[in-house]
């Protein structure tokens, strides 16, 4: 019944079908609506928040998000200012998933404020010195850049494109792409850092405080870097995902093995500097505040050394090794375990830095501070994940969101 | 403003607690709830979700009976000055609608609710727990409403509050002051609720800035060193985060002191100079 919109020549399910897993996705979707309108219309105490852990699971979600969303600067920062032509074949779907991303983060933003009818006042009553307003401001700008990003792969839906001004309009859109493509990147720089600066500024927690550069704390840096890193391997394993869900080979090899060798050589690098950092914070940067690091990871019932070890050698070094490793990279199951520990480590470093951060007792008399997430505050995370694959799957079905998918059904 | 009022000496507002009087009644708490209208849940028990502007910590020497000692902590807002005390507090810096400001004139940081969008950063920035969230609507049972201050607006859902050293009262003093043609309010003119009310007398209250008043006298803050105590008996919370807090604590007792920060093992031997030589 929608065969007019699928595009020419590919093999999609029969409509009931996709109906079906649309309504199954429908379904956990509804289920996130409705714990936001409780958080919405009863208030936060819906949550298991609580004034020793104001930022909390939401917290965590937007950044990590927002990292995993950064294969979308990152891919079309390689593909258009440097010229990387075969990353034409995954593009597309890194702007897919960094548009989900980023409306996720937005979303859940609005969840996680006490007012959310005040929102705007955060670009109205800006203050200059805070990160929150860097971040709100290039989110917001990155997010629009996103759309704009997103709108040519829209105009390509096959009913949509025989509109004269939408075919035009796609075509003038993406001959400017590489104009959008370095803002994001800028934006990206900026708002990614940011989301780091915003435990790295916090010179009364010193598990998170950092030193840095000018204004900028270390994490500012290591965040973009990060996010650059892993990004790509977020929308690698999206795109296993989606072949596996399809049953279909939608991008060609060389095209995720070029991808997988620059984000296993960019992981490395962040790592080193990950080291170096939590290096100089365990030598210098905390003792001169009282603290060795041990504190931090011990007495509690779940912050120990586990958490940091399971960031930087199984989320960094393992991912890292076996991606720029030419035959290891190029062992299909190697491949998915790497970009797997990848996405698990970057969440990670992501969850300390947020929720270990509170965590920490401070005060020599205080004590750890330990929290478990209400069923809406974990409704309402999985709501971007029952979003996101409605969304693909919308898209896989409607636009060429993969343009190797004709030449590899071909093939086969 | 006039030439006059802009050559007015600047305040520091202050705090000063003697832990040594303190006997953890809690009627500072008692007094600073009923002063600044502080909503209270019916169930209370849950400590991290109600909110107490002032809050007394209990501290123990961590030793066995019959050595243990016991020390009751008051913690109001500290109202940081931030490093260097250039009003750069932890909560202010990081506030992005400006919603907590830093009084260059009175030294205390102010929370605008109306403004306040409810993103929870300066609680995550502030070491000590002293920012509480309004997680409800604030609700008083039956009468109580009429006991209501009417010189503080009561918060909302969805906003952070915390102690604002009862500026309603340096406004009233201010203001009579004003009144009566004087251009500098007199020590006793603005106190705080739970100055007034702490039966030991272990809380003094005053500017900082002014040497005729108690509270310097008590700690002696050094103006060339952010106001660290010159007073060895003297210490702040956190010093070595250098938040720069205008609230001081005095004790006699060595692990008293020492308990106002973070030592790595053998470090507050060598440290403890500004904190006074060991009295054991």
């Amino acid at each position: 019944m929608d065969s007019e919109l699928i595009p020419k020549g590919a093999k999609r399910c029969s409509f009931p079908f996709f109906a079906t897993g649309l309504a199954i996705a429908g379904i956990v979707l509804l289920w996130g609506v409705y714990a936001m309108l409780l958080c919405w219309f009863k208030g936060l105490n819906q949550t298991n928040m609580n004034d020793n852990y104001g930022f909390a699971l939401w917290i965590w979600a937007d950044l990590a998000v927002i990292a995993l969303g950064g294969g979308a600067f990152f891919t079309g920062l390689l593909r258009y200012i440097f010229g990387i032509d075969e990353l034409k074949n995954i593009i597309n779907f890194a702007v897919v998933i960094g548009f989900i991303c980023y409306s996720s983060a937005l979303l859940i933003l609005a969840i996680d404020v006490g007012q959310p009818l005040r929102s705007w006042f955060i670009f109205w009553h800006a203050n200059v010195h805070s990160m929150l307003t860097e971040v709100a401001f290039c989110l917001s700008l990155y997010f629009s850049v996103l759309t704009i990003e997103f709108i040519p792969l829209i105009l390509e839906n096959r009913k949509i494109n025989k509109v004269p001004f939408f075919h035009h309009l796609g075509h003038n859109m993406h001959g400017i792409m590489a104009v959008f493509a370095a803002t994001g990147a800028f934006l990206s720089f900026f708002h990614q850092g940011s989301l780091g600066g915003v435990s790295g500024v916090l010179y009364g927690r010193p598990f998170s405080f950092r030193h840095g550069l000018l204004i900028w704390p270390w994490t500012f840096f290591l965040f973009t870097w990060s996010a650059a890193a892993y990004g790509p391997c977020f929308t690698l394993l999206i795109t296993k995902i989606t072949e596996g869900i399809t049953g279909k080979k939608l991008v060609k090899d060389n095209v995720v093995h070029l991808l997988a060798k620059i984000s296993g050589w960019m992981i490395t690098s962040y790592i080193i500097a990950k080291i170096i950092d939590t290096i100089y914070w365990a030598m210098v940067t905390a003792p001169s505040e009282g603290f060795t690091m041990m504190q931090f990871y011990s007495n509690n019932g779940f912050y120990g050394i586990w958490i940091l070890f399971a960031e930087i050698v199984l989320g960094g070094i393992v991912p890292a090794a076996i991606l720029i490793k030419k035959d290891w990279r190029e062992n299909s199951k190697l491949l998915l375990l790497a970009i797997i520990l990848a996405v698990i480590g970057i969440c990670l470093n992501r969850w300390v830095m947020v929720l270990q951060t509170m965590a920490v007792p401070v005060m020599s008399f205080d004590t750890w501070a330990l929290y478990f997430p209400s069923w809406q505050e974990i409704a309402t995370t999985i709501l971007p994940v029952a979003y996101g694959f409605i969304l693909i799957a919308i898209a896989y079905r409607y636009l060429p969101v993969f343009p190797q998918e004709q030449e590899l059904y071909i093939e086969k | 403003m006039t030439k006059e009022q802009n050559k007015r000496k600047k305040h520091v507002f202050g705090m000063v607690i003697d832990l040594d009087k303190c006997t953890g009644c809690g009627s500072c708490m008692v007094a600073c709830m009923s002063e600044n209208n502080v909503p209270f849940r019916e169930d209370e028990s849950d400590k991290k979700r109600s909110i107490t502007w002032m809050r007394v910590y209990k501290l123990t020497n961590g030793k066995s009976f019959p050595d243990t000692e016991i020390c009751y902590l008051p913690r109001p807002c500290m109202h940081c000055g931030g490093h260097g005390d250039h009003g750069h507090s932890p909560c202010v810096s990081v506030c992005p609608v400006n919603a907590t400001r830093y009084g260059y004139d009175t030294g205390i940081v102010s929370q605008i609710y109306t403004r306040c969008f409810g993103c929870r950063y300066c609680m995550a920035a502030c070491p000590y727990h002293a920012r509480y969230f309004n997680w409800w609507d604030p609700k008083w049972p039956g009468e109580m409403e009429k006991y209501l201050s009417p010189n503080v607006s009561p918060r909302m859902r969805g906003v952070v509050e915390k102690c604002s050293f009862c500026y309603q009262r340096y406004q009233a003093a201010r203001d009579k002051a004003l009144y009566e043609g004087r251009d500098e309010i007199e020590e006793n003119e603005y106190q705080t609720a739970c100055t007034e009310a702490c039966p030991a007398g272990a809380i003094t209250f005053g500017d900082l800035n002014n040497p005729d008043h108690m509270v310097y006298k008590m700690v002696q803050p050094d103006p060339h060193h952010t106001r660290k105590p010159l007073n060895p008996k003297a210490f702040r919370l956190l010093e070595r985060l250098e938040t720069n807090p205008k609230v001081y604590y005095i004790s006699e007792r060595e692990w008293v002191r020492k308990a106002g920060d973070n030592y790595i093992k053998g470090e507050w031997e060598k440290l403890n100079k500004n904190h006074g030589k060991s009295d054991e």
